[in-house]
């Protein structure tokens, strides 16, 4: 019998539908596949078991009576706990939330449910989605299935580690400065931030509201096309909410081909910084998209190098107000400090208890940054740096198609390698970051291994222009699967310590 | 804990050494059906903690949605208070922590309000006009309300521990700024309470809000200052918050204009900060200081994008405004053609509304004026109820005043129908016909009874027969009291000067 956990969600819900496998049976799969590997993994803080299968087995009986159904129905996803869903904990990977069970659904989460998608669990994070290696979650780090003495990416090292690992076959990522794509790259996978305002923000806990932005995490180009189309679309509840309509996303993925396509090389994101086996990756994968007849040309973007800064000063502005919330008033964490304490105190032990070191820096970062006196240098100037930032991409966007670059400039580094060392860590994200500073989205796929570990390469497309995305994507990872033989993923070890 | 009660100099004394500078920010809660942000009900009075959802309790994930009817309230009142309206504006974060904000910021405009740059003319009771101008008006959401518990004062200070209501957390509220006034002088208390006022009536009149102050539907921050006679430089400021009636907002101008005077004249300086009314002691005390560096580390807010308007939607809004109430109790005064006294006392009796439309149904405005603030303000200060609530209706006047007008019924009687009117006997008619009401207006039957008056008193006729006109008095009384009541006094009167041969 075929190993469900091995199957794409597309080829699963063909299975599906066709009857020849029940939701049951795939989100039993999974669940088994998360007990044997997990303990190793530390993908999910919270297995939701009962209702995954019990979506299953209204699955099967709908189906059984013939009631018409989505097509990904059955099919079992894991959702990051940076989004909040009802009759689970969220805990955005904090201390300060633990057990904490929203009343409510955020969008994404409702529309899984209309699609009647298992939900299995919620994956690991770092803290508030701040950091880009999983190991400032509250709860432990996630290791990487390649190899589990190095980082999964991050802050989605949960969600990528999960899908990677075959414990699920997709799942809900957020990405503010390259949480998708970064994590993808590193595992192996396919991330994809979409166009911001895209995809609703309701109900993913804020760390930069006019940077984040919820996308899918999985195996193949073409499954994050099929998971982009249930989650996207107008949302009422989210003002950013574009109107547009959400695309044949799918049907660009099915439909690669890159004969004509103009893809622009970033000249700024290469070379110096980025590792040898990463670049080498990427200039194989250039050649090859060359061969299939893609009209590569090369583009320049001078404003991206201030990218980095800007957005140390707009993401911790916006997230030490967004965090102002976390105040042991009305949920989450309460601490009492001794004697009488008055609400300050109270509010100060709270945060002082429940927030990680990262946070904290974030927090004071923004908060100075805010500063009467210090705004129109630091915030103020940040805002400039982000109409520039907009401004390359336009120029770009006039001589080529889609753009190009390595994802992440190293493959995963070692666990503890770079957490003494904040500057190091923040480094991670410099090709990612600028489509979030300018809301274009951004696909991360796999390029090949360095050094045994994965590599991404990452297209980007101009806002609204998301299928160009997965057009160049699938044609990519068609071009690459072709000389490897199969999926990247079929090259990863055995996780160690499980039999 | 403030410092003891400052001498206070006598306001005269003040007046002679200091002019007064005002300015007020005055908040007015509109009255959408829902919440600024939310669909949660904006409704008053509710069971604590009801009218939320996840978006007015702050919790992690949610985001703000703009109520568009709380923009165009907001919009109606820049136009009434002759602001312009911004093309495109902004909402911005306000970070502060406090229990009753639930996100520990406010989502309110800062340097993008809706509305700007307009101005307001106040009448004072003696006809003086003031014009204000108005700065801003940006809106904003209400925080939560919190009761401080087990303390002697229901102050935070002392309290053992407090109780948060967030039902009130996120109800859209309209901020009032005006520019600084000055010139004023010792008619700035009296500015202060007519200004309030008129904000509360053209908010009411425009239908955006209850207006209600003791609900706190209107809510006036006062700032004073005062600078010595002949200085331009402005002194420091104090805001008194906390006022919540009109004539709070006049005594607490009042108190702080003589509070700053005794401070200053004995060589002081004011301290920048807020101070707290207390209606009780009819003085302020000391609050949280207040500096111009307070930082409440605004920017804009991410969530939401920029409120944009356009010339059609606010001439469309434009359009669907009221009649000012100053220029419609202009219109109706020169209508009416009430002296400025009249006038002011039907607005003082707050008949003003009654007597329009008791006109429109066709009585005379010196009748409709008589009805009001004779018979009916009479009863309603017995009844101590508002005139407009003694079930009166301007149709019951209409018919009332006909029966008067044909001599079915005279002014005395008129009040003895009313009464069965309100005791709920029927119709005017019905009443007086129930009752047996109506005058003698048969001839003969009062002709019998001049006859025998005149028998009665043969010294009177004899003195009107020589020309004594004002004795027919003593006369038409025996004959009204012959017909108990139940005649015509005019006509009496004629029948009585013709049975004596007498030219009236």
């Amino acid at each position: 019998m075929t190993d469900l956990t091995r199957l794409s969600a597309a080829q699963l819900a063909e299975k599906l539908s066709s009857r020849q496998v029940s939701a049951m049976e795939a989100v039993q799969a999974h669940l088994d596949r998360i007990g044997e590997v997990d303990p190793a993994i530390n993908a999910f803080l919270h297995v939701n078991t009962d209702e995954a299968l019990r979506v299953a087995s209204e699955v099967d009986k709908e189906r059984s009576i013939g009631d018409a159904m989505h097509p990904l129905a059955g099919v079992p996803i894991a959702v990051k706990d940076l989004i909040v869903t009802k009759g689970q904990p969220t805990t955005a990977g904090s201390k300060i939330l633990e057990g904490w069970h929203s009343p409510y659904d955020a969008t994404v989460v409702r529309r899984l449910r209309d699609a009647k998608m298992p939900i299995l669990g919620k994956t690991n994070l770092d803290e508030f989605a701040m950091g880009s290696s999983t190991e400032h979650s509250a709860y432990g780090p996630t290791r990487n299935p390649w190899d589990l003495d190095r980082i999964p990416g991050g802050s989605g090292g949960g969600s990528a580690a999960a899908v990677a690992a075959f414990e699920a076959p997709l799942a809900l990522g957020t990405d503010t400065g390259g949480s998708i794509r970064q994590p993808g790259a590193v595992t192996g996978t396919v991330g994809v931030k979409p166009t911001y305002g895209g995809v609703s923000r309701y109900g993913a806990i804020a760390m930069a509201s006019s940077l984040d932005q919820i996308g899918p995490v999985t195996r193949t180009v073409l499954d994050a096309a099929l998971l982009h189309e249930v989650i996207g679309g107008h949302d009422p509840h989210d003002s950013t909410s574009l109107t547009d309509p959400v695309g044949a996303l799918a049907e660009a993925a099915r439909n690669a081909d890159v004969k004509g396509l103009r893809i622009g090389v970033i000249k700024e994101l290469q070379g110096e910084g980025y590792q040898d086996g990463v670049q080498a990756r990427f200039t194989e994968a250039l050649d090859l998209l060359r061969q299939a007849g893609a009209d590569v040309v090369e583009v320049s973007c001078p404003n991206f190098k201030y990218a980095l800064g800007a957005y140390y000063l707009i993401m911790p502005s916006e997230a030490s107000s967004n965090l102002a919330k976390y105040d042991g008033v009305r949920f989450g964490l309460r601490v009492v400090p001794d004697g009488a304490p008055t609400i300050e105190r109270v509010m100060g032990a709270t945060r002082a208890a429940g927030f990680g070191d990262e946070v904290k820096r974030r927090i004071i970062l923004g908060t100075y940054a805010l500063s009467a006196g210090y705004y129109d240098a630091y915030y103020g100037s940040a805002q400039k740096v982000r109409t520039l930032i907009q401004r390359d991409f336009d120029a770009a966007f006039t001589q080529a198609d889609v753009l190009i670059s390595p994802t992440a400039p190293t493959t995963a580094f070692k666990l503890g390698e770079k957490l003494d060392d904040p500057l190091a860590m923040y480094l991670n994200d410099v090709a990612t970051i600028p489509a979030n500073m300018a809301g274009v989205p951004g696909i991360s796929v796999p390029g090949g291994l360095a050094d045994g570990l994965p590599v991404g390469i990452q297209f980007l497309a101009p806002a609204r222009q998301d299928a160009r995305l997965y057009r160049a994507g699938a044609a990519l990872e068609a071009l690459l699967e072709d000389t490897w033989g199969g999926p990247l993923l079929a090259q990863a070890p055995e996780i160690a310590g499980v039999k | 804990m403030s410092t003891a009660t400052a001498e206070i100099l006598s306001f005269d004394e003040a007046m002679e050494k200091f002019d007064p500078v005002l300015g007020f920010e005055v908040h007015v809660e509109l009255n959408t059906r829902t919440k600024m942000f939310s669909s949660a009900p904006n409704a008053f009075g509710d069971t604590p903690n009801t009218n939320v959802t996840p978006v007015d309790l702050g919790l992690p994930g949610v985001l703000p949605v703009i109520n568009r009817v709380a923009v165009e309230s907001s919009i109606k009142i820049g136009l009434a208070l002759g602001c312009k309206i911004a093309e495109k504006c902004h909402f911005a974060r306000k970070n502060y922590f406090y229990p009753d904000t639930p996100k520990n910021f406010q989502t309110s405009q800062y340097d993008e309000p809706i509305a700007y740059d307009g101005s307001i003319d106040i009448e004072l009771a003696d006809g003086t006009v003031f014009t204000i101008e108005i700065e801003r008006a940006h809106m904003e959401e209400d925080a939560g309300k919190l009761t401080h518990m087990g303390g002697a004062t229901g102050r935070i200070q002392g309290a053992e521990f407090s109780l948060v209501d967030y039902n009130r957390a996120g109800v859209p509220l309209v901020e009032i700024v005006t520019k600084p006034i000055v010139g004023v002088g010792a008619r700035a208390p009296e500015l202060a309470k007519a200004y309030v006022a008129a904000i509360r009536e053209i908010v009411k009149n425009l239908g955006v809000s209850d207006a209600k102050m003791e609900r706190g539907n209107v809510r006036c921050d006062a700032n004073v200052s005062l600078k010595p006679k002949g200085q331009e430089k402005f002194g420091t400021r104090t805001e008194t918050k906390n006022v919540n009636s009109l004539r709070a907002v006049e005594h607490a101008v009042r108190y702080e204009i003589q509070r700053h005077a005794a401070v200053l004249d004995a060589g002081g300086t004011i301290t920048q900060e807020t101070r707290h009314w207390h209606e009780d002691t009819r003085s302020t005390t000391a609050g949280r200081p207040k500096s111009d560096a307070d930082d409440y580390r605004y920017f804009p807010e991410p969530d939401l994008v920029p409120v944009v308007t356009d010339d059609a939607w606010i001439e469309k809004l434009r359009s669907e405004l009221p009649e000012p109430p100053a220029a419609r109790r202009k219109r109706l005064q020169a209508d009416w053609g009430y002296s400025d006294a009249e006038f002011r006392d039907v607005v003082n009796a707050g008949v003003m509304d009654a007597i329009e439309e008791t006109i429109a149904a066709g009585v005379k405005p010196a009748t409709a004026r008589k009805w009001w603030m004779g018979e009916i303000s009479r009863r309603a200060k017995i009844a101590d109820v508002e005139p407009a609530e003694l079930g009166v209706t301007p149709a019951l006047i209409v018919e009332l005043q006909g029966l008067i007008d044909a001599g079915k019924i005279n002014d005395k009687l008129s009040r003895e129908v009313l009464d069965g009117v309100l005791a709920g006997e029927g119709t005017p008619t019905e009443v007086v016909s129930q009752r047996g009401l109506e005058v003698v207006s048969d001839d003969g039957a009062l002709l019998e009874a001049i006859d025998g008056a005149l028998a009665a008193q043969p010294d009177v006729a004899e003195k009107i027969r020589g020309g004594k006109l004002q004795a027919v008095g003593a006369i038409v009384g025996g004959v009204m009291k012959a017909t108990r009541g139940q005649a015509d006094a005019g006509r009496v009167r004629q029948l009585i000067l013709e049975r004596l041969g007498v030219e009236g």
